[in-house]
């Protein structure tokens, strides 16, 4: 799934190009033949858990780890081999890497200076870098004695003070409080929007990239898993790694039994079969949002039989279990909204008929196990 | 994994640009590199290979015909001669480098009045030949003499790389039993300093006593006085003109001490015994003191008070939560110190020089070849058998220093001690015991310098301040040590905080970096005696281009700033540690060269750190004896040189007068670097706050 263009593939010309890269730690690869292209303006994240490459792509998009082979491209000109410092882009990372002894004002000019650029020019450019970033009055501060977010909406003024063709973002959220990452989120984004820039993002919080990101790339243990818009990556993961690693999902082992059929323990299944052939593993996922309980009829196709196990209160709703012979011993999970609960008056061990809506069924092939 | 044809991608490979800033720092990081090869590798490479140096006549390869008026007799050769009367043996063969054999002892019927007329003549090219009309001879030519003449010649030893210089070491009881000695006294001192170390420290960091500040300032005091004045102290609290004794006979009058001080004088180790072993281990104790406590009170504060907290809880008895969880917690401190401690006594040479007496020490034994005999071969072989402790010693010390850092990463609750009455008086009056011995040391030497004959005219002069009339350089030495140790602090600082920048913040070069770890780790292990006979050997020699150091005062500064490069660089590395790595790569994305992130955000952010190598630097240059003791010319004699040569002079009074000059210094440095400290953070609170 290396290669994996599910997403994204438009007449735009590419702003940044990846070719087949790979970097290796002396014997352990942390990045395997990586293809990517992003285009001029666009706000790409990178999403994976930790360890699977990310951050590593990312500094060798700047140059700081460069890559054991592969071509980087940038703006039609090949970058592969030049180290940071001939190289345009800003940076911000989570550590925020304000220089301490310097001033807020001196942090952002800092880019500015050598440059041919006179004193009152420099001095304009600040005020106008700390008024976008919404700090108009801290320029005199110190970086210690500003908020965490405050820092960091400095250490992106500092990043976007060269007016740089791309932008880094690595982890820029990952130290902040929750209520401030949130907030940031919006910030961030509307200034990247705002400015154009092309941006990419490393997270590992996958709310943030939903939110923030126009296309996604999911990343596993060195290779992209999938790339696409939030949409594309949530409601039709590419693989179980994606589906399971993005939102909450139900695993259910089965076999295909003929074109667009599936077969569980106990029931048979019509979905999409992707042109797998009969026999084959399959593992079969569905949301727990997706599994319908309102008004079922009993015969309807993909309709099943249940019993309600445990309840979990999750405050908007209700996370319940379900069981039933159709499954065998695996458990679906669905949510039930608090409205439903309280007037169907559904309790713990109630039979209830559901609905696995045909086309919001995925199937992989292979038996995947996931917690 | 993959097979290596798979290894790299379909891509191709990469080969990294080496940008501007990446050039310049790897040519400087080259000539520290460099410097640290020209300034400790070569010299003790140098060094060893002198030590595999023999010398020997060979009379085999010598000879000679004679002409006593009757034509030219038939050639004999030397060695046939030699056995012949009996005057060849083994042990006549082996030499020194400057051994001369008569050639004259040849011919018990030399007279030069004779009319006879000699030839002589090496067969081999390339042995050690002869003197002749006071020039070398290694030629296989005939020289043909008058008898006048043929007096003169001095046959010369032929050089050989052999073991042969060990096996003249291990046959000689009176220097192997050094080694016996040097092992007995580091560990006997090593036991003791740790003990004593370890309570002080249990008393600073787990008891509610007061003045702890002032405590913990005094036991640093050793550290600012060369080791040797210790030594003194001893002499004159403890020696044959003890003041203990005199003050006891004021005291208690004279009839009353008498017998005890006898029976205290006449037994063992009483105190008319200072000179010797027990002399050398109170001294080293007092010297390795503040270097043990750092390590061990460093081990106690990072103890966990949850582990106490769970101890409690789990009703363990004091005895025993002091046994399961103190000692564990601070076991890598403790074994950290006494390897520290060790290596410190071993390769000391002040303190058994001046109050060793007889009792010959390994470090003593170098000096005693160098200076004493001019057996530099024989130094070397000692120098050799001293570094092997002191290598084993570091790397222990290595290996144990690395786990407590382990230790420290984790996550803890420091401990806050809680007032018990019982235990904090108890720790307070040890605490009292030992500041006022360290204390008391230094006052006696500073009340010696101050009376004019001890112990029979006690009235007040400064006579022993007039250097200038003695041994060892008189003022100007002290001046001396003062821009040598202002030149070091300079020179060195700046050598060791570039270098470790370069070396962690530098980017690719691997084998430079490790190269340059590596090098600069080395200095720690290698004892000052032998780093000042490997320099004699090294840049004392005639074909080294760097010849014009030698004598002057730029070797006594790169001696000094080598012999102390680790600490300093690990200071330094350990500061460096603490920024955050990603400022580097800031200032590339925003184009700005290594020298303005360097300038502008490293060196002020590291300056607490760079006060301190300054600092540490100064004081071990104002103190240390054993590296400059074979370097000093008679321009720049040093005041701690001064020091040993003036009691070695028997000038004992001046001896201490002038160590307490050199504490005074120090002293007055630390509190200029305390204030200094103290006004830059006040100056830098605003951005230190986090």
């Amino acid at each position: 799934m290396s290669e994996s263009g599910a997403g994204g593939k438009t007449d735009r010309t590419a702003y940044l190009r990846i070719e087949d890269l790979t970097k290796k730690f002396g014997a352990f690869t942390a990045l395997k033949d990586v293809t990517l292209e992003i285009y001029e303006g666009e706000f790409v994240c990178f999403l994976g858990p930790s360890g699977c490459g990310k951050t590593t792509l990312l500094r060798a998009i700047a140059g700081l780890d460069i890559q054991t082979s592969g071509r980087v491209e940038q703006a039609g000109k090949d970058i592969s081999a030049l180290p940071p410092s001939e190289r345009d882009f800003g940076i911000v990372f989570q550590s925020y890497a304000l220089f301490p002894n310097l001033t807020v004002t001196r942090n952002i000019a800092y880019g500015l200076e050598n440059r041919k650029a006179s004193r009152a020019e420099i001095a304009a450019r600040v005020t106008e870098l700390l008024d976008l970033v919404g700090l108009p009055d801290q320029g005199d501060k110190y970086p210690a004695q500003l908020s965490g977010g405050q820092q960091q909406r400095i250490a992106l003024a500092r990043a976007i003070a060269t007016s740089p063709g791309l932008l880094l973002l690595d982890e820029p959220l990952s130290a902040l409080d929750a209520k401030v990452r949130v907030h940031l989120r919006h910030e961030v984004k509307d200034l990247q929007r705002r400015l154009g820039i092309t941006t990419v993002m490393v997270t590992h919080d996958q709310e943030e990239a939903l939110t923030m990101a126009d296309r996604i790339v999911v990343m596993n243990q060195g290779v992209i898993e999938q790339i696409g818009t939030p949409l594309e990556i949530y409601r039709l993961p590419a693989t179980s790694f994606v589906a399971d690693f993005i939102g909450t999902m139900n695993f259910v082992p089965g076999t295909v039994s003929g074109t667009d059929r599936v077969r569980l323990a106990g029931v048979d299944l019509a979905c999409e079969s992707d042109g797998l052939a009969e026999g084959t593993a399959v593992t079969v996922a569905v949301r727990p949002e997706d599994i319908v309980v309102r008004s079922v009829q009993g015969g309807e196709e993909n309709a099943l039989e249940a019993r309600i196990g445990e309840m979990e209160f999750l405050g908007s709703f209700y996370r319940a279990d379900l069981v039933s012979e159709g499954l065998g011993e695996a458990r679906l999970r669905a949510d039930l909204s608090i409205n439903l609960v309280r007037s169907q008056g559904i309790n713990e061990g109630d039979p209830l008929s559901v609905l696995l809506p045909r086309e919001r069924i995925r199937i992989y092939p292979g038996n995947a196990v996931h917690g | 994994m993959v097979s290596t044809a798979q290894a790299v991608g379909r891509g191709s490979v990469v080969r990294p640009k080496v940008g501007r800033d990446d050039w310049i720092m790897r040519a400087y990081m080259l000539v520290i590199v460099l410097y640290l090869l020209v300034a400790l590798a070569f010299p003790l490479y140098v060094m060893l290979s002198k030590s595999f140096e023999t010398y020997a006549f060979r009379f085999d390869t010598v000879e000679f015909q004679v002409d006593r008026g009757e034509g030219w007799g038939e050639t004999l050769n030397a060695m046939a001669l030699g056995e012949g009367l009996g005057i060849v043996d083994p042990g006549t063969l082996v030499t020194t480098s400057d051994g001369r054999f008569p050639a004259t002892s040849f011919f018990p019927d030399f007279s030069f009045r004779a009319k006879t007329l000699y030839r002589i003549r090496n067969t081999k090219e390339g042995s050690g030949g002869f003197l002749v009309k006071g020039r070398p001879a290694t030629g296989t030519d005939w020289f043909e003499l008058t008898s006048g003449e043929f007096r003169r010649v001095q046959i010369r030893p032929s050089q050989a790389t052999g073991t042969g210089n060990y096996l003249s070491y291990f046959s000689t009881p009176a220097l192997f039993t050094s080694i016996y000695n040097s092992l007995m006294i580091a560990v006997i001192s090593t036991i003791v300093t740790v003990t004593l170390a370890f309570l002080y420290a249990y008393a600073l960091t787990r008891s509610c006593m007061r003045f702890k500040g002032a405590f913990k300032m005094i036991a640093m005091v050793p550290i600012l006085v060369p080791s040797l004045l210790a030594g003194i102290g001893l002499i004159y609290l403890f020696g044959k003109q003890s003041l203990v004794l005199k003050v006891a006979e004021w005291a208690f009058g004279e009839k009353t001490v008498a017998p005890w001080w006898d029976m205290l004088a006449n037994g063992t180790y009483g105190p008319s015994e200072v000179y010797g072993p027990v002399g050398i281990v109170v001294a080293s104790v007092f010297f390795t003191f503040p270097h043990a406590l750092i390590i061990i009170i460093t081990a106690l504060s990072i103890a966990d008070a949850r582990l106490y907290e769970a101890a409690i809880a789990l009703r363990a008895p004091k005895p025993r939560i002091f046994r399961t969880v103190t000692i564990p917690g601070a076991r890598y401190g403790l074994i950290s110190a006494a390897f520290v401690v060790f290596n410190l006594v071993i390769t000391d040479f002040g303190v058994p020089k001046v109050i060793g007496g007889q009792f010959n020490v390994l470090a003593v034994d170098i000096y005693k070849q160098v200076i004493g005999q001019q057996n530099f071969q024989m130094g070397a072989v000692v120098s050799v058998v001293l570094l092997i402790p002191a290598l084993i010693a570091f790397t222990v010390d290595r290996i144990v220093q690395k786990k407590q850092v382990a230790l420290l990463s984790a996550r803890a609750v420091p401990y806050e001690p809680k007032p018990s009455r019982r235990f904090d008086r108890t720790m307070f009056a040890y605490c009292c015991f030992v500041a006022f011995f360290i204390l008391g040391v230094l006052a006696v030497c500073q009340y010696a310098a101050l009376i004019k004959f001890w112990p029979y005219n006690l009235s007040l002069s400064l006579g022993n301040y007039n250097f200038d009339v003695m041994d060892g350089g008189g003022w100007d030495s002290y001046a001396n040590s003062i821009q040598m140790a202002f030149y070091t602090a300079i020179v060195g600082t700046f050598m060791v905080f570039t270098g470790a920048y370069m070396v962690e913040k530098g980017k690719g070069f691997n084998s430079g970096r490790t190269g340059f770890q590596f090098l600069a780790m080395m200095p720690m292990a290698i004892p000052g005696m032998v780093l000042g006979l490997a320099y004699i050997f090294f840049f004392n020699h005639p074909n080294n281009p760097l010849n014009f150091v030698y004598g002057t005062m730029g070797i006594l500064v790169i001696c000094t700033v080598t012999h102390f490069y680790t600490v300093s660089h690990l200071t330094a590395v350990t500061a460096l540690k603490q920024m955050d790595p990603e400022f580097e790569a800031v200032s590339q994305s925003l184009k700005q060269p290594f020298t303005k992130i360097f300038a502008r955000v490293t060196v002020p952010v590291c300056l607490p750190a760079i006060l301190d190598i300054s600092i540490y630097l100064f004081v071990n240059a104002m103190t240390t004896v054993s590296a400059v003791v074979f370097l000093y010319s008679p321009d720049t004699t040093l005041a701690s040189v001064a020091v040993l040569n003036m009691d070695d002079a028997g000038d004992i009074a001046p001896a201490a007068a002038m160590g307490m000059m050199i504490f005074y210094t120090n002293a007055g440095v630390r509190l200029l670097h305390a204030g200094l400290t103290r006004g830059l953070h006040r100056r830098t609170q605003a951005w230190r706050t986090t």
